[in-house]
């Protein structure tokens, strides 16, 4: 991809189940300022901001109105997207392709645990004149799509376990996560049913955090003192919000935006040129679907003995989610996919500390907004 | 640097403006969307992404709302993005569309803005209530008219301006809308009767406010080579700019909106424009209420700052006058579903620009215009440059 982007800094807050402690624009200040300390430079050298954030769930209308101040923001090029961080790394990708800004700032947050009604508010995202009034829970749509993918793949509910017990034990090891948890597959056989096929135990807990990005040109990261990473291909898409037209077996959002990310990467053998997956895990079910879309495993049932087989851990084959995931990191709303990158950035740097894996040199993220829509994006970062 | 590559509109479709829809949102949005095709003859096979805007979601009730417009907007299988500022979200969607094409990473793009207001019961001005601080201006109970006030009295206060000279905004756009078939509140007024309509919040009278509207509006975006080939008159964009201000409005001076300058040179400089005032054929800045649009071509510096109201008054921003300002009638006269209300004015430069305005074509082959958004809490400012000729 030309010309080149990289990511210059990462700052994150640490997940947590709730931080009565500070406020939104607290943690997203902190989080600025490791950013911005990470990436060797001042907030006054940031030339366009990009925060994704959606109103209902910040409990303000026009929610970007509450952005500038806490990023050094102010008269400032900035804008909100209601989408994931990811969407906000690819609208930082092209503004700074589009040679119109060099430094871009990417800013998500979860302020999860000040929703005091969050069902409600979720209720509000189902079709209004076909599905509301049906009065189920938009959580059930998953149930509906784990039975579907599990029917017509041959996945087995047992190996969909391995997933959540891997993603839970993986976060250990990550001082970011939120719900870290040693978790063997029987515990998961134990844990009662929420929305049937998915148990509790396979469906992420939400918590509140923020991650900040800061993005810059190849011109850019000359005489900094931050250590570059590559951004080799940004893809995003959306299949059909309507429930009734969707398909239901095969993450459609994920594998179209991998095409894309893919295409400008180069990458045509994913499964051998990228060392490490980091992919939306909001419910167990959901790490082998998306596996899947990335063109992981031609034949889909493979996925679920990959994960059975542990090929899937930090020393398998192919490790997938080694931060924890959302299921051992929490759901961190819009932030969940640069907590993700927040990953690949720390182990494409050799700074993962013991989590830190040999040989990676490319990674994957990859985004999804959670029921009932869908809606995701890829990012491919390499350290070369 | 290599120069940035070319993007030119190719296409442009609204809905009637009106203040209570049958249609749902999506359906709107796809009215819209299936009009903007049309007119460039494209279908949505030839459209690389699509770029969705709209404001709060409680206007129409829905949470995730861009995801919900998804497939109205033709964002169905493809790259699909909601980008928000606010009330200056309609304008600034097509800088978000022009980067996309601009970046290389797709061809063309589709940029598509609704609003429908009217699901918000009994009158969408209480949504606006959420808009505010949840600590330090709730609780006072605040609304939009009462702001804009405060504003509009600054503004008057600072330079001298007179109501009636405000008022004039009102009479020129609402006429002007009366070419306008989208156009929901046209209508052959007077400044006496503008100011004997009832005080919502003094200043502010109920003929200086826009309505509240349901609508949409869409344009095509494609890059140069594509441009060419869908049409021999395409609209290119020169210069895009947005600026965000402070959340601590009330830390402001009102008489004079910096962001909107900042934004407007902006682009500007990406237009390669020196002295806007000669510059600009056409302007159509954001007139949500009388006053705003004088405050906003001060800020876009077609106007001295507190000289717009004498410039109005002598007929200068008259459709046949020397700088014909807000030629489609507004968001006064045609009307403001919120984020549609800016997408209109870059529908209108484009018909301005390609000769294709009808009744309300301004005289003289103009070729450049400028159209700029504003929102958040007064805090906002989003403009886009557009020319018959690529810079």
């Amino acid at each position: 991809m030309e010309p080149r982007v990289a990511i210059l800094g990462v700052g994150a807050v640490p997940a947590q189940p709730a931080t009565p402690g500070v406020s939104y624009k607290e943690m997203m200040f902190q989080a600025a300022q490791r950013a911005y300390a990470d990436a060797g430079i001042e907030f006054n050298e940031v030339e366009s901001f990009v925060t994704c954030a959606e109103d209902l769930n910040e409990g303000l209308s026009i929610f970007d109105e509450y952005t500038p101040d806490q990023l050094g923001a102010v008269q400032k090029p900035m804008h909100t997207l209601t989408q994931d961080g990811l969407h906000g790394i690819a609208d930082a990708v092209m503004q700074i392709r589009s040679g119109l800004v060099e430094t871009v700032v990417v800013e998500a947050h979860s302020k999860y645990s000040n929703i005091l009604t969050p069902d409600w508010i979720l209720d509000y995202a189902v079709d209004p004149l076909w599905n509301r009034p049906l009065g189920f829970s938009a959580h059930a749509l998953a149930g509906l799509e784990m039975n579907a993918f599990l029917h017509d793949t041959g996945i087995t509910a047992d190996e969909v376990g391995h997933v959540a017990a891997k993603n839970r034990t993986n976060a250990l090891r990550n001082p970011l996560a939120a719900y870290p948890s040693r978790t063997v597959p029987e515990d998961v056989g134990r844990s009662s049913y929420a929305f049937y096929p998915i148990r509790e135990i396979e469906w992420a807990r939400p918590a509140d955090g923020c991650v900040v990005l800061v993005l810059g040109s190849e011109d850019r990261t000359r005489g900094t003192r931050s250590q570059p990473v590559w951004v080799r291909g940004v893809g995003f898409a959306n299949d059909s919000p309507t429930v009734e037209s969707r398909d239901w077996v095969r993450a459609e959002y994920a594998r179209i935006s991998a095409r894309m990310a893919y295409r400008q990467a180069g990458i045509r053998q994913p499964e051998r040129e990228i060392h490490l997956f980091e992919v939306d895990d909001t419910y167990a079910y959901k790490e082998l679907q998306h596996l899947v879309a990335l063109g992981l495993y031609p034949r889909p049932g493979e996925a679920g003995r990959a994960a059975a087989s542990g090929a899937t851990k930090p020393n398998g084959e192919t490790p997938v989610n080694v931060s924890g995931g959302s299921l051992g990191g929490g759901m961190t709303l819009e932030a969940a996919g640069l907590y993700r990158v927040a990953e690949l950035v720390a182990q494409l740097r050799g700074q993962a500390g013991p989590r830190q894996l040999s040989r990676v040199k490319t990674a994957l993220a990859q985004s999804w907004r959670g029921v009932p829509t869908t809606s995701g994006a890829v990012v491919i970062l390499s350290s070369e | 640097m290599t120069r940035m590559r070319r993007v030119a509109v190719v296409g442009a479709g609204m809905t009637k403006f009106v203040r209570r829809a049958l249609e749902t949102p999506k359906e709107l949005a796809w009215l819209a969307t299936k009009a903007a095709l049309d007119s460039a003859a494209m279908t949505l096979d030839q459209i690389g992404c699509v770029v969705h805007g709209t404001a709060p979601d409680a206007f129409d009730g829905l949470h995730m709302k861009g995801e919900y417009l998804s497939d109205g907007s033709g964002g169905w299988k493809k790259p699909y993005l909601r980008c928000y500022v606010g009330g200056g979200t309609g304008v600034y969607a097509i800088a978000q569309g022009w980067f996309h094409v601009a970046s290389g990473l797709f061809d063309t793009a589709i940029v598509v803005c609704e609003e429908k207001m009217s699901s918000c019961q009994p009158h969408p001005q209480a949504a606006f209530l959420t808009i505010f601080d949840n600590f330090t201006e709730q609780a006072l109970k605040p609304n939009l008219l009462w702001i804009f006030a405060l504003e509009q009295n600054r503004y008057m206060a600072t330079y001298g301006i007179t109501n009636e000279e405000i008022a004039r905004v009102s009479v020129k756009n609402k006429r002007n809308a009366l070419g306008h078939p989208a156009a929901q509140l046209g209508a052959e007024l007077t400044v006496k009767e503008v100011l004997n309509s009832e005080i919502m919040a003094w200043p502010v009278h109920r003929l200086m406010v826009s309505p509240t509207s349901d609508g949409a509006a869409a344009v095509i975006l494609a890059a140069e080579d594509i441009a060419k080939k869908v049409t021999d008159k395409p609209v290119w964009i020169q210069g895009v700019g947005w600026c965000l201000d402070t959340t601590y409005w009330t830390n402001r001076d009102l008489c004079y909106p910096e962001y909107v300058e900042k934004a407007a040179w902006m682009a500007y400089k990406m237009a390669g424009i020196r002295e806007p005032r000669k510059e600009i054929n056409i302007a159509e800045p954001y007139d949500p209420f009388a006053y705003k649009e004088l405050h906003h071509l001060e800020g876009l510096q077609l106007a001295p700052k507190g000289q717009a109201p004498k410039l109005l008054a002598d007929g200068v921003f008259d459709r046949d006058g020397d700088l014909p300002v807000t030629p489609s009638g507004g968001l006064l006269g045609v009307g403001n579903p919120i984020a549609a209300a800016g997408t209109m004015k870059i529908c209108e430069l484009f018909w301005q620009l390609r000769g294709e305005a009808g009744q309300r074509q301004v005289p003289g082959k103009p070729e450049r215009g400028v159209a700029q958004a504003w929102g958040d809490l007064m805090q906002v400012g989003t403009v886009v440059v557009m020319g018959t000729k690529p810079v």
